[in-house]
This record gives structure tokens, sequence and C-alpha cells, in this order.
């Protein structure tokens, strides 16, 4: 069943369009990756899909249309965006940064819980938990922000470039957490990454995605073994 | 040494003052990273209402209360209507609407009330209480009011789900949207707090200072050296500050410098303590990776 | 510069060079005014809107090149001319000895600190210690200069006012000339870039506190020259015509007329000299909140000025013209 459907999504920044009639799907439960080069069009697309720029087209999150709607909605119906960049609230604690994920939650207890469940993901935010979140290293505030995201409950998480700037072995850590998350809290992830090798092996679905344009689709087994998606991002 | 004494004490009634408008100037800054040049002016206008509201009869707390909430939503209303349409404006020409707006507020109080001076009653008693003579009870009062201001935003800011969600709207409007933050709602509350703070900061200086338009310029100077000396991002330093200004003014007033040359001497001493320490005593350090 | 700027600033100066002899002495004496707001406004831009330096105290240096004016003029009998260079001397090397220190200050700090300029200027004018230089509170009242006597040779009649206003058009052509060559080469460059990002442009190899120094002397002098030339204007200097709020509608004009633009302080200073006169006719009782209406909706409508309002406006004719 499909959570979020995209169909002909057109964007632009100012006078530059970036994508042009984008269209894909993801499916509840799943992993859906976006792939592609630098400037293709990846990031644009989460941040089309959270109604942080102006679009064209059609984005159905859940059944519902929410191209029209301001981004704290969009939030409030499930949907966590992880930003690239990280996004931390860099001048407020740790554990601030972490209840600000549940803002928009009204269940207290529940709260408390899932914060003590993300402090089991990630041990080091815990220990970290009173320390001004911009003092964390660039490994420990994607933690934060994934954590963050994860607060929220949210149905749907975007992550944008989550091995951007990690250590090979941090980023394997994480992307292994990102398994665990997808399978035992149930929610579902669109992934947006330009390492193509590691987002393959976690993805169920994958799509590439040229100068704002799907130009391939299918399983990460097919678009592993597609002769085109090898050369050009796995470099073999 | 009598007069040492009586000049610090009259100091910090006065620094109280100062403390709560700084207050006021440094939760708009929290909140919206601008400093509001018409702060002062808002206050005074408040306390004019609040007069008015006396005047016809309301008795001193009931007031005092009305015009903190008329206040808040003075604030609020200033913000939606004036502030949101240059959000995107430079800096400086933001400054330049508060600018506008200060001088309208005065011209207005001017027009309606006129330039007459008027008194403002205190709703603390005349006569020296617990034996004290060095300070009125006003000045007491002022002094406990101010405190339990601090307070009260205090905690409101450190320890509430609503206070971070403003101190993360100020501190980032983008991320702030993507955990459901109304960012545009958490600075109309920003400036809806600080107008009520300044409300009751102009209703605490007007017995002593007198009511008239021109009340607050003079101190919103004052508040705006204070603010950063403590800090501007602190609210903590900027009731410290205010206090420290209170006191250095009266007594370069008195012993140093004499009335005239005492504000210019006391904001080139406050630059020269900048100078050493440039984000003011408790400002924080910004850790920015580059 | 393309043909056209240079078609449109020739013509604008035929214009300057001819109004003088439709108007009336008051009007030719508030355009002079408007060309030294003008030339001060250059002084501020260059400092804040380039540089990024928030100054809330120019007046300050408005003030001493006036009183330099007014002191050379009176006490030492130097013809008003020859004040000028001294004038923007004694405020370069002013404000960038103020510059210096203000290095350490960013921001909402440097307003503190150049607002305390401008509140303190008027109380050391009146300062017992100056006194008998400053004239005290009473100030100093200057002598109207004069058309030279070549041009009544000439067979040239101008009154005083008429040749003031040359007198100060030619030196505002020269100033804006000299500041535009400035700002549009490396200098320009290095200012903007250290405005807006001075960590990078330090790694380029921007000496930034010899810029930032040097910004807030050029800018003091061309503001102390404005001051010197205002003074002739008005032949009087009293301490407290040189108040914050001097400093204030300064800063107020830059806004208005559009930050980091040349052409903008000449819109600033056409709207500080005469919009207050406008509100004061629109209503007697509350002047300044006319004035301050008046801001804001000009804020709403050009929120980078007027300069940035003319750009866009240009912009919008060429991609208008270039539509298929």
């Amino acid at each position: 069943m499909a959570l979020l459907e995209v169909s002909g999504l057109h964007a632009a920044y100012g006078e530059v369009r970036v994508l042009h009639g984008l269209s894909f799907v993801t499916e509840k439960g799943g992993i859906t990756a976006l792939l592609g080069a630098n400037g293709a069009g990846k990031t644009t697309t989460l941040r089309a899909v959270c109604a942080m720029l102006r679009t064209e087209g059609e984005i159905r999150f859940d059944g519902e249309r929410i191209e029209r709607r301001p981004t704290e909605d969009i939030v409030r119906r499930g949907i966590a965006h992880v930003p690239d960049g990280r996004g931390t609230f860099l001048h407020l604690t740790t554990e601030e940064n972490l209840r600000l994920g549940a803002y928009t939650r009204k269940d207290r207890a529940a709260v408390a819980a899932d914060l003590e469940r993300v402090y089991g993901y990630f041990p080091r935010l815990k220990e970290r938990r009173r320390q001004q979140a911009g003092t964390l290293s660039g490994g420990e505030q994607q933690m934060l922000a994934v954590s963050r995201a994860l607060m929220l409950r949210p149905k749907l998480m975007l992550l944008d470039e989550p091995s951007f700037g990690l250590a090979p072995l941090l980023v394997k850590e994480l992307f292994q957490i990102l398994r665990e998350i997808k399978e035992r809290e149930g929610v579902s992830l669109l992934l947006v990454e330009q390492n193509a090798a590691l987002a393959l092996e976690l993805a169920d679905h994958a799509y590439l995605i040229e100068t704002g344009r799907v130009v391939l689709s299918g399983s990460a087994a097919e678009l592993r073994r597609d002769e085109g998606v090898r050369r050009a991002y796995l470099g073999y | 040494m009598e007069q040492a004494l009586h000049q610090i004490l009259d100091g910090l009634a006065t620094g109280g003052i100062y403390a709560s408008l700084a207050l006021a100037l440094v939760m708009i800054y929290q909140a919206t990273h601008l400093v509001n040049f018409a702060q002062g002016e808002m206050a005074m206008f408040s306390t004019y209402i609040a007069w008015t509201l006396i005047n016809a009869g309301m008795g001193y707390w009931p007031a005092f209360a009305l015009t903190v909430a008329i206040a808040f939503v003075f604030g609020v209303l200033i913000e939606r209507i004036i502030v949101r349409p240059v959000e995107n404006a430079p800096v400086l020409a933001v400054v330049v609407v508060f600018i506008a707006l200060l001088v309208i507020l005065n011209s207005l109080a001017g027009w309606i009330y006129t330039y007459t001076i008027k008194t403002f009653p205190s709703p603390f008693p005349k006569d020296p209480v617990l034996g004290i003579h060095y300070m009125s009870p006003h000045e007491m009062g002022a002094i406990a009011v101010t405190l339990v201001v601090l307070l009260l935003v205090f905690l409101f800011f450190r320890f509430t789900p609503l206070g971070l969600a403003m101190r993360a709207a100020a501190q980032n409007p983008v991320s702030s949207r993507l955990v459901g933050i109304r960012v545009g709602w958490m600075l109309a509350l920003g400036w809806g707090l600080a107008a009520a703070i300044g409300s009751v900061a102009g209703m605490m200086i007007a017995p002593v200072v007198y009511l008239d338009p021109n009340m607050m310029s003079g101190i919103l100077l004052y508040a705006f050296a204070a603010a950063l000396l403590g800090g501007i991002d602190n609210p903590g330093g900027a009731v410290l500050g205010g206090f420290i200004v209170g006191v250095l003014e009266n007594l370069l007033g008195a012993f140093v410098i004499g009335n005239e040359l005492k504000l210019a001497v006391a904001l080139v001493l406050i630059i020269a303590v900048l100078l050493i320490k440039p984000s003011g005593f408790f400002g924080r350090v910004h850790v920015t990776r580059v | 510069m393309s043909r056209r700027v240079l078609l449109a600033l020739a013509v604008l100066l035929a214009l300057a060079c001819v109004l003088p002899f439709f108007l009336s002495s008051y009007r030719t004496f508030q355009l002079t005014l408007v060309l030294v707001y003008a030339v001060a406004l250059l002084g501020l831009n260059i400092l804040t809107g380039y540089n990024g330096q928030i100054s809330l105290g120019h007046g300050a240096f408005y003030a001493i090149g006036a009183y330099c004016a007014a002191i050379l003029m009176d006490r030492w009998g130097v013809p008003y001319w020859a004040t000028l260079p001294v004038a923007g001397a004694v405020c370069l090397v002013a404000g960038f000895l103020f510059g210096v220190p203000a290095l350490r200050l960013e921001g909402l700090y440097l307003a503190l600190a150049t607002f305390a300029l401008g509140v303190s200027m008027p109380q050391l004018l009146k300062n017992k210690a100056v006194e008998g230089w400053t004239g005290g509170v009473q100030g100093i009242v200057i002598a109207k200069p004069e058309a030279p006597g070549f041009m009544r040779a000439a067979g040239l009649t101008l009154n005083a006012d008429q040749w003031l206003y040359f007198f100060t058009l030619l030196v505002a052509v020269l100033m804006f000339a000299l500041c535009r060559n400035l700002l549009r080469g490396r200098v320009g460059r290095a200012l903007v870039a250290i405005r807006d990002h001075h960590i990078a442009a330090e790694a380029m190899g921007i000496h930034g506190a010899l810029y930032k120094s040097l910004a807030f002397g050029v800018s003091a002098m061309y503001t102390g020259v404005a001051g010197a030339l205002g003074a002739i204007a008005v032949q009087y200097v009293a301490p407290d015509s040189f108040n914050i709020f001097l400093s204030l509608v300064f800063l107020v004009g830059i806004v208005i007329g559009g930050l980091a633009s040349i052409s903008g302080a000449l819109y600033g200073a056409l709207f500080i000299e005469f919009v207050p006169n406008i509100a004061d006719e629109i209503s007697k009782a509350a002047p300044w909140a006319v004035f301050g209406v008046f801001l804001i909706v000009f804020i709403y409508l050009m929120p980078s000025g007027v300069a940035g309002a003319v750009r866009l406006a240009a912009a919008r004719r060429k991609n208008w013209r270039r539509a298929p």
C-alpha cells in the first residue's frame, strides 16, 4: 500500500527549475531510496515533500493531498524529516533537541518511554544528554537528528544523505540501526543517498533521479543488477 | 559613607526597572534575534492605559492585571500586523520599522494624553516599612516585582515545552518547522510576553519619574546597555546588568561626573567593559562549526 | 558604465545645474542640504551598507566636521573651502581611531558603542573644558560665503545661496566619483566580502582588521566633510543640533535610500530632507506619527530601499523585453 505518492512534481529555486515532473511512490512499511549524483534534485525532492519550497504537482500522504499545506502541518501528520546538514538546534542540549522532536505529541508518558528507547539505540547520546548539541561530533549529530525524527513517532521518515561526512564505520552502524528501526518501530523510510551501494543494500525499492526526473525505478535488487547503474553509480 | 549607601540602594531600585526592560529586550531578542527599539514606548503606552483604567475607577491591582493582559495582546498584534510583513527584509530595514514604531507611539501618546506630566499611583505604602529608612517601600516593592517576573520568565523558558519551543523557533526556524512548531506564533508570543514585561516596568517606574510620553527614552538606553552587559541572549544576565547599570549611574552622577554627563559616561564605561568581554558578562560564547 | 547610465547622469547633472535659477532661495538652500546629506549618507553607507558595521552614531562625525569648519573659519579666518580637507582629515583619523577598538565589537555591541558616541557628542561639545573652542551651548556663528570675485568679473551674478549650492554640488560630485572608484574595485569587493562572510574573507587573504578600520575612517571622513559643508550652509553650529536624533535620521536615510548603493545616498537624502516637512503639513498635532507611518509604508513597499526598487524595476523591464 502506498504511503507517499508523488506525481508530476515540479519545483524551482527562484527562476531555476530543479524538478521536472518527478513521480515516485513509497510503500508502507518499506524502505525506498532516491539515488542520483550531486545536483540531481534528490534533496529538493525531500524538501518539496515537506513544503519547504513552492511546487507544482501532486503529493499524497496516506491518501490525503499535502502539497499546499504548511510544513508544520505536514510534520504533524506524521512525516519526520532528517534534513541534510542535520538541522540540529546547536545551542540547546542534546536532550532538549530530542524533546523538541516530540513537541507535537500529547502522550507524555509514551514520550518519556520513547526517549529511553532512543537512548537505547544510541547510547552515546545518553552520555551527552546535557551537553550543548553544537559540541557534538558530526556522527553524533547525525544520530541526534535521526533520534529527533524518531521522537515524533512518525509514519514516514525522510532521510537526506545520512551518510554524508561520516566515517565508513559509523555509516555502517547507522544503517544497521536504521534497518532495526524500520523493523521494530514500523516506520517507513524514504532515503536520499549519493552512496548508491549502501542505499541499495538497505532499501527495498529505489528510483534513479537525473536532472530532476526519474530515469529508472524498480526493486533494489533490480537496480543493483542494472548495467547502467552498476557502471555509473556502483563503480563496477 | 551613608551617602554612598543611599546612592547604591537608590541605584538598585532604578536598576530593577532597567532590569525589567532589559528582560523584555532579551525576550524579543531570543525570540526574533532583533532588538526592539520601540520597547520603551510600548511600555509607556501600556502605562498610560493603566492610568486611564485607574482614573476610570478601577482598583490598582485589577488595573495592573488588565494592563498586563492588554499589553500582551498589543504585543502579539504588533508582531502579526507590523513586524510580520517585513520579516524577510534586511535587518536594518526592520530596525527602521522599529524606530518608526517608536516615533509613532510617542507621538500618539503626546497627542492623546498631552505632554503634561501626570502622577501615577504606587501600590506600596508611602511610609517606611519594617523600620527601613534607606529605601522607600515603593523601591523595595519594585525590586521584588522585578525579581518575581524574572523568576517566572526563567521557569517558563527553562522548564515548559512552550518555552523550549520558543527558544528553538528563535534559534533555528527551519528545523523548528520540521518538528511541527508553528514558528510564526512563537514569534508573536515572544512579542506578547516582552510587551507584558515592559508594561510591568512602566508601571513600576511611573510613580518615580512621573508619567509623560518621553519618560522611557533614557531608561530604554540604560536597559539596552544592561542587556548587552549581561549578554544579549541571557535573561539572568540582563537582570544583573540592569542592577549594575542602575547603581553605576547613581554613583557616577552623585560622585564623579554630575548629572549632565552621567549618561554618556555610563555608556562609555559599559563599552569599555564590552571591549574586554565582547559578549557581555554571561553571554553565551557561540559554538559555530565553520 | 553603460551608455544609458552615463546619459542619465548627464541629464541629472544638467538639471542640477539649472534648477537654482528657477527656484526660490529657500528651495535652493534645501537642495544644498540634500547634497550635504547625500555625502553624509554616502559615508555611512560605506561603513554600514558595504561593510556591514552598524553605526548609530555617525552624527558625531558630522558634528566634528562641522565644528572643524566653524572653528577654523571663526577663530582663524580660514577660507571656507579650505576647511573641507581639514575636516576630512580630522574625521578620517577620528574614524580610524574609533574603528580600531570597534573591531572587538560585533553587530549589536557595535551599535551600542556608536550609539554612545552619538549620545555623548552634544554633552562633550558643551563641556566646560572645551568651551573656549566650541563656544559652549551657544555655539558658533559663521559668515556666509560669497561668490568668488572672478565670477562677478566674468559677468555671472550668483547670489550667496546659489553659489553655495554650486560649490556643494561640485564637492558632492567629486566625493561621489571618488566613492564609486573606491567601491567598484578591489576595495569595494573586499569590504563586501568581509560583510558577507568575514571568516572566508580572511581565509582568502583579505586583512579584515585593516579594511574594517579603514572603512570606519573613510566613512567618517565623508560624513565629516558633509558636516563641514552643512555648517557652511547653515552658518551656525550648536551642540544640540548634533544629537542622537541626527544619527538615527542618517540610519533611516541609508535604509530608505538603499543599503550598499551609491545612488541610494541621494534618494535617502531627498527623503530625510523633504518628508518631515510633508509630515508636518499633514498633521500639526502628531507630525512624527505621520513620519513614522511614511517610514513603515516605504519599508513595506521597498524593503531594499528606493535604490533596490529601482534595480528591481530595471531588471523586470529587461526580462520583459527579452521574453519571446
